[in-house]
Parts: structure tokens; C-alpha cells; sequence
């Protein structure tokens, strides 16, 4: 199993640091250019809701993203210690409902979805929240 | 280093943007000043050109939907073009093709615009 870890500050204009860290460990694991392209989106949507809802654009506040990989799965881990970010409200949009009515926003998370093979969320007292992204290697 | 650029130019009366580079979060709000720009000045037929987007996400593509509806209501549209597959990919993830005419060709989109109003 190996393990690499990126601290950024909570500004939007190091999301495109995020996605080359993942997007570079995910390369040497072994995915493929449009698998690259899906995680390195999840995780940039993952972050920017940490940013937007978690912080508020706090800029002073940090994210960590820890990757592990090994045993043909990709976990990108992202912990904050903001506001919790409760997903378990959450529903699908009907999309064809949701452009009908030029509705705007909350679109991260379903994509986060659809594009892993996993998503789950961690909230335990006295630790920071984490959001996992999982995706699994198939050969 | 900048790593999202618009430009903006008219043909028939028809405004075109070229979008060049990653429309993120944090480059999302220049692509609203953008829009914000030509309806402030009653410009509400729009072909936006993606020939040179490397990247969006659903920050990028909230803009999209945060001008559509006003842009309608005065007769207008706004059409896309020249997407890769890798940004395609992320509209149809999301059904905007239900909503949005994705065209091969910038051409096609202002043809479009042209034909109707003919």
C-alpha cells in the first residue's frame, strides 16, 4: 500500500494542484487516460464543496488529500475541519427535472457519484470530516 | 500563468466566446463577467467555442445554467461547439445535451442562428 499526501489552503486556485496530485498517482497506478480524467474531476468537486460549504472561503483554513493505493483499489481521501457536510439528505437529481427548471448548483456530488465506484463520508466527535473516493483498478 | 482565458468576437451579429484552458471554481466567475457583459448589452445570441477547454466541472457548467433561462426569454441561445470528448463527456454525464445544441462546428451553431432568423 502507498501513501502520499498533499496539504493545500482553502482557495479555489489550488484545485488544479489537487488534480495534478491525484491525477499523476493515479498514472502510476495504472489507470487510463478517461479513468485519470474521472478521478482527478471527483476530486476537484469533493474539494470544492469542502471550500464552498465546509469553509466558506476561509482562505486560511487547509484540506488534506491523502491517496493509498494498492490491491487494484484508488482511495483519495479529503478531510477538513469545517462546517460537517451531511449527505445523507441527499437524492439523486432527476436531471431531466433539474434543467427543465434552470436549477443551478449541488451538481458535485452526483457527479462524485457517478464518476467513482464509491463514495463515503466519515463524521466521529473529535475528528476532522472526511469524504473517501474510491475507484477500483481493473486489469 | 493564467489557466482559463475567454475571447470574444462577433460574427453576424452573433457573439462567440473561445474558451481556452481549465473552467474550475475559481475560473468560473470570469466566464460569468463574460456573459454578464453581452446580456448587459442586450447580446443574447451566443455560440461559446470549447475547441481549446481542456476541463470543466459543475462549477463551470452551473454557469451555463445561471444565463440560459434569461438569454431565452429575449429570443436568444446560447449553443456550444468544438468540444472534446473529455468535456462532452462531462455535459452528457449531467443530460446537458437535453437542454444545450452541442454542435461539431462553430459554423453549424451560427448557420443555426442564421437559419432562423431568415
Amino acid at each position: 500500500m502507498k501513501t502520499e499526501t498533499l496539504h493545500i489552503e482553502s482557495k479555489t486556485e489550488r484545485l488544479i494542484a489537487v488534480r495534478d496530485f491525484v491525477s499523476a498517482a493515479a498514472r502510476e497506478f495504472g489507470f487510463g487516460d478517461e479513468e485519470i480524467s474521472k478521478i482527478a474531476l471527483a476530486v476537484d468537486e469533493a474539494c470544492t464543496n469542502v471550500i464552498k460549504h465546509a469553509y466558506k472561503f476561509e482562505p486560511d483554513k487547509t484540506l488534506t488529500v491523502t491517496v493509498q493505493r494498492g490491491n487494484g483499489t484508488f482511495e483519495v481521501s479529503i478531510r477538513d475541519t469545517g462546517k460537517r457536510f451531511d449527505p445523507s439528505g441527499f437524492q439523486p437529481p432527476d436531471m431531466k427535472e433539474y434543467l427543465s427548471h434552470f436549477r443551478r448548483g449541488g451538481l458535485g456530488v452526483y457527479l462524485m457519484k457517478s464518476l467513482m465506484d464509491k463514495v463515503e463520508y466519515n463524521f466521529e466527535p473529535g475528528k476532522p470530516n472526511e469524504v473517501r473516493l474510491i475507484k477500483y483498478l481493473t486489469p | 500563468m493564467s489557466e482559463f482565458k475567454i475571447g470574444v468576437r462577433e460574427t453576424e451579429g452573433i457573439h462567440v466566446l473561445e474558451l481556452k484552458g481549465y473552467l474550475d471554481a475559481h475560473t468560473a466567475p470570469k466566464l460569468e463577467e463574460a456573459f454578464t457583459n453581452l446580456l448587459t448589452s442586450n447580446r443574447y445570441r451566443i455560440v461559446v467555442n470549447c475547441k481549446d477547454l481542456s476541463y470543466i466541472s459543475s462549477a463551470g457548467l452551473g454557469v451555463f445554467m445561471a444565463y440560459i433561462e434569461d438569454v431565452r426569454k429575449n429570443q436568444g441561445d446560447i449553443k456550444l461547439s468544438n468540444m472534446s470528448p473529455k468535456v462532452y463527456n462531462v455535459f452528457d454525464l449531467l443530460g446537458f445535451p437535453l437542454l444545450y445544441e452541442i454542435f461539431k462546428e462553430e459554423r453549424e451553431a451560427l448557420r443555426k442562428f442564421v437559419d432562423k432568423t431568415k
